[in-house]
This record gives structure tokens, sequence and C-alpha cells, in this order.
């Protein structure tokens, strides 16, 4: 029973399925007029709070329904601060920086209420969504004219509209990143945060999430904080949310009260669940494909895209719970030759399974 | 000899249950010592009221002369405790190398000889990657036990670490905690087997009814009547 013999050895098969995604994402503008790469933006950009749901729910057991909660404060936080300040290129980037900012402070007073307020379980979850729910209730009656800071007028259910883009510096006037260069700037974020959460949930970090959500007695006798990591999870989870918000503003220069709705609440932890919970790289492929399914759906009505996006989870949570990827991976590493020869060698499967912290 | 543990008036209640009456206890650096006792003597209650998982009622807990009272269980590990559980608390679906590659990195040891060799010393290194669920129960208490010791302890707790083993088990973990004890670290166990408590202690603490009944060399206490009446329920 030697590390030879271990699905946690990288076959061909898997390391083409890890960069193939990437490799793809970075072609398709090329293949795609400009408008069609916005739309991919589009769906590229959800992933970030997908990903950070996977990190709270999938390494650290935290179920939580509050992602949109961060998406809409931190949308709302550039809205306010570029229609404030938003003169020149540097403020853009400051608005986007002000709206990670308002989710990072927002989620660690939150998270330190419910961690160290020791809430548990499926709690956390009843406060997560009461918080985005609020947030939205509040954030639709605010029409009145009255609801305004500064230059910028809340304006109710109809949301907060005319929010600069950002722009970079250029040679011969600012440029303005849209379409194709928006794609390259969400594909590049996404990449980072991609390559900064496989190292930390594939180290230590993640390792004691994992403790932590199978054992919290036994993780805390190896002297680890329990609430201080939990909390720390959160935050950088709530802040990816934040991440998404600030950047679905900028690429629709909008924002309503409904991002943070029932509905909208449901859905990161509706493509987590399908993607597989516990894969950073799975959620980011799985997360996409379902906005994307979602956008050409709701062509035709959006309710057919909650059908659909339902009937796929309830077929996924029966057919393949561990989530898509990790199955088709599965699948993969069955039919390989090299599992093929493991098999042969009588190596015990049954004994095995997918180290965890391999995201 | 330097004193490492010790309990003053130790009591706990729970409502109009007195569990623990009043137990004034001390371990010193070095020595292995039992405790044992018939069941509902108190032993679970006062090992978790050492490790911090219950606050006494009345009486205080010192480790290395300072008050633990306050002190969360998390610090209680950063100051020098390890616990084994009774029931093993491994992680599901980590693998071996996982759980210590854990417990090595709280105890800042991130060199591969240090997993390899406590792989070696634990007996696990054919389970190297194996995940933790689908380890025998022995294993699993090894392993357990590995990751308390890779912590490097100054006092380690072992609450009945040979329940559910076999007899070779049992005493392959007996020879491992006397190898444990030479290299000079201090242990407290909590367990029911006798044949086990003769194989490793030296000294042996008796509770019964939430109190300390005896407490003295292994010999000394076996011979004594009030021990055999309440451990083996009758009179010698």
């Amino acid at each position: 029973m030697k590390q030879s013999n271990l699905p946690s050895s990288t076959s061909a098969a898997t390391r083409t399925l890890r960069y193939l995604p990437w490799l793809v994402a970075l072609c398709l503008p090329l293949i795609v007029d400009a408008t069609t790469s916005g739309n991919l933006a589009y769906c590229l950009l959800w992933a970030f709070g997908a990903v950070g749901l996977a990190a709270m729910w999938g390494y650290g057991g935290i179920l939580s329904f509050g992602q949109t909660a961060f998406f809409g404060l931190s949308g709302y936080s550039y809205g306010i601060f570029t229609l404030n300040y938003g003169d020149n290129w540097f403020d853009s980037w400051l608005g986007l920086g002000a709206g990670l900012a308002v989710s990072v402070v927002a989620a660690a007073l939150i998270g330190y209420m419910i961690f160290f307020g020791r809430i548990k379980g499926v709690f956390i979850g009843i406060v997560t969504l009461s918080v985005t729910l609020v947030l939205e209730t509040f954030m639709s009656q605010t029409a009145g004219p009255q609801w305004a800071i500064g230059e910028a007028r809340l304006n109710g259910y109809n949301g907060m509209g005319g929010m600069p883009q950002l722009t970079i510096p250029w040679p011969g006037g600012p440029l303005t990143l849209e379409n194709k260069s928006f794609y390259y700037l969400v594909l590049i974020l996404l990449l980072v945060v991609y390559a900064v959460m496989r190292r930390l949930l594939d180290g230590t970090f993640g390792l004691t999430l994992i403790a932590i959500r199978e054992n919290p007695q036994r993780a805390e006798m190896l002297g680890v904080d329990i609430r201080r990591h939990q909390w720390l999870v959160f935050v950088l989870g709530c802040t990816l949310g934040g991440l998404s918000g600030a950047l679905y503003t900028i690429w629709g220069s909008y924002i309503t009260p409904s991002t943070m709705g029932l509905t909208a609440a449901a859905m990161p932890v509706i493509w987590v669940a399908t993607s597989g919970k516990k894969t950073i790289g799975g959620t980011i492929i799985g997360t996409a494909l379902l906005v994307w399914l979602s956008q050409n759906l709701a062509v035709y009505g959006s309710q057919y895209a909650l059908i659909l996006l339902g009937a796929i989870l309830l077929i996924v949570v029966l057919a393949a719970p561990e989530g898509l990827l990790p199955f088709v991976t599965r699948q993969l590493r069955r039919i390989a030759p090299r599992a093929g020869e493991a098999r042969r060698h009588g190596s015990s499967s049954t004994c095995f399974k997918q180290e965890e912290g391999k995201s | 000899m330097t004193t490492l543990l010790e309990t003053r008036g130790l009591k706990k209640h729970f409502g109009g249950a007195h569990v623990i009456n009043g137990i004034d206890f001390k371990i010193d650096a070095g020595e292995i010592r039992c405790v044992i006792g018939p069941n509902g003597a108190g032993k679970s209650t006062f090992f978790k009221l050492i490790t911090g998982e219950h606050r006494p009622s009345e009486g205080s807990v010192l480790f290395l002369g300072q008050d633990m009272s306050h002190v969360l269980p998390h610090q209680r590990i950063r100051m020098g405790m390890s616990i084994k559980f009774q029931i093993p608390g491994v992680f599901p679906d980590l693998s071996v190398r996982q759980h210590l590659q854990l417990s090595l990195h709280r105890a800042k040891d991130d060199r591969p000889e240090s997993l390899d060799e406590l792989l070696q010393r634990f007996m696990l290194e054919d389970e190297e990657h194996v995940l933790a669920r689908n380890l025998s129960h022995g294993k699993k208490q090894w392993l357990e036990i590995a990751m308390a010791v890779s912590l490097r302890p100054k006092l380690l707790f072992l609450d009945e670490p040979v329940a559910g083993m076999s007899i070779e088990e049992t005493h392959a973990t007996g020879e491992l905690i006397k190898r444990l004890s030479a290299s000079g670290l201090t242990m407290m166990v909590v367990e029911h087997d006798m044949t086990f408590v003769k194989q490793i202690a030296s000294r042996v603490t008796v509770l019964h009814g939430g109190a300390l009944l005896a407490d003295g060399p292994l010999d000394e206490i076996l011979a004594r009547d009030d021990v055999a009446e309440v451990y083996l329920g009758k009179k010698k």
C-alpha cells in the first residue's frame, strides 16, 4: 500500500484536465467577438464568490448563504465611491479597493459575531441568509431622493447605475477595460485567486480547516484555535464574494438589491454543490458553465434556467454527491492505463480515496 | 522532582450530582501515572477537568505551577499538554501522512524526517497514505498517540489507549509507552485493563465515588483490601 498505487498520484489525464480549461479560457476571446467576450467575462466573474464559498463550506464545513450580502455591499460601495470620486483611471481602481475593503470589514464583524458567539452548523446558514435578506429589504426601500450618498443615488429596487468602468493609463488617453480586455482582467484575477487558494488550501491551513470540519474537538486538542481559523476562512470567502460583486458592478455599470435576494443567495450554494465543494478548480469551471447555461436559457425565460439548475442539482446530489468535476476526474482515473496497472498489481482501491486538500 | 501537574480540592457537580468530590493529586516529571477505578468512579470527568473540556465547580488545576482555570483547551495544548482521547478522534478523510503533517506543523516542525520517524516509531509506515477512515481500530489509536506525541508535550494524557485493541496490539502499545517514558516523557494514563496497567505503571492512583481512594506504587496499591473491594468488587 505505497504511494505508487495511489489515486493522489496525478495521472496524465488529470494533469490535462487541470491545465486545459485555462488554455481554453485564454484562447476563447481570439475566436469569439467582443460582445461574447464580455458575456464570457460575466460568466467567470461569479466564480470568485463560488470559490470563496467552496473554501468555507467544502474545507471549513461552514455553509453560508451570505455570499450575496458581500456581493451587494461591495458592488454598492464601488458605485458610491466612483460616482463621487471616479474622475480618473486611478479612482476606478480605488473604487474596486473600497468595495473589497467594505467586504473585509463587514465579513470580519459578522464573522466575529458568528464564530466568537459560538454559532454553529445550520444556524450559520440562517444568520448569513438573514443578513443578505435584510440588506436586500433595506436597499429596496431606498428609492427616494433622500437616499443618496454624495452624488450617488441608491434608487431603491431600480438599483444604482451609471458607474464608470475600470480604466488604465494608455498612450493617447486612458483605456477602458471592457469586453475582451475586461475578460482578460477577470481571467488574470481568477488565475491569481486560484493559485493563492490552491496554495493556501493544499497546505496546512487547508488541512487545519478539514480537521476542524471533521472533528473540531480533536483539532482543538492539537492546539488549533478553531474560532480564529473559521473566522479567517469566512472573511476570505466573503471577500471573494465581494470581489464578484465589484466586478459585476463594473461589468454592467449597475447593481440592484435583487442581487442580494433569496434566489441570488441560493445560487452560489447550487453552483458549488454541483461543481464539487472540495475542489477549487472544479468550482470555477462548474460555476462558469452553470452561469453560461442560465444566461442562455434566460433568453427563453428566467424560470426555465432555475428549473433546470434545480434539476441538475438533484441529479448531481443523487448520482455524484462529491460534485461533477470530482466525479469526472474519478471516472478518468478509472479508465486511465496507470490505474489499470495499479489494479493488476492488486492495489486495494477500496482502501484509498483521494486525499483531501488536493483542490 | 518537578511537579508538572497538580489539582487542589478539585470538585465538579452537574446540577445535584456530585461527580468529583475534592481531589488533591500530583504528577511529577518523568513518571507514568495510571489512574484506575471502577465504572462511575469519575475518571473521565477528572480527565476532562484537567484537559479543560469541563470547568471545575471548585478547586483548581495547576500545570507547571500555573492556574489553568481560565486557560482554553487549545491554549493548554500550546503550554505543553497533549491528549489522546478514549474514542479515536482522527479525521476520517485525511490520510495518516496528512494527520502527522498537521500535528507536526502545530509543533512548528515541518521536517520530512520527523514525519518518517513518527511513521516508523508508531508502526504506521505501511499506512502512510491510507485514509484514517480505513485504518483498523488499533492503528487509529496509534495514529492518535503519534499525533499527541508529535506536539512534543511536557505531559501526555492517554485516555484508555488500549480500548478495543487485541492482546497483541495492547502489548505492543504498552511497549511503545514504555519507550516513550524512557525518552523522558511524563504520562498520565486512564485505563481499565489491569494487565496493561501492570505492564506500564510504576505508580497508580485509584478513584472511587469521585474521590481519591489510594495513591502510590503499583504493588502497594494492588495489595490494599479497600482497593480490591471497590475495584474487584470483593474482599481479599
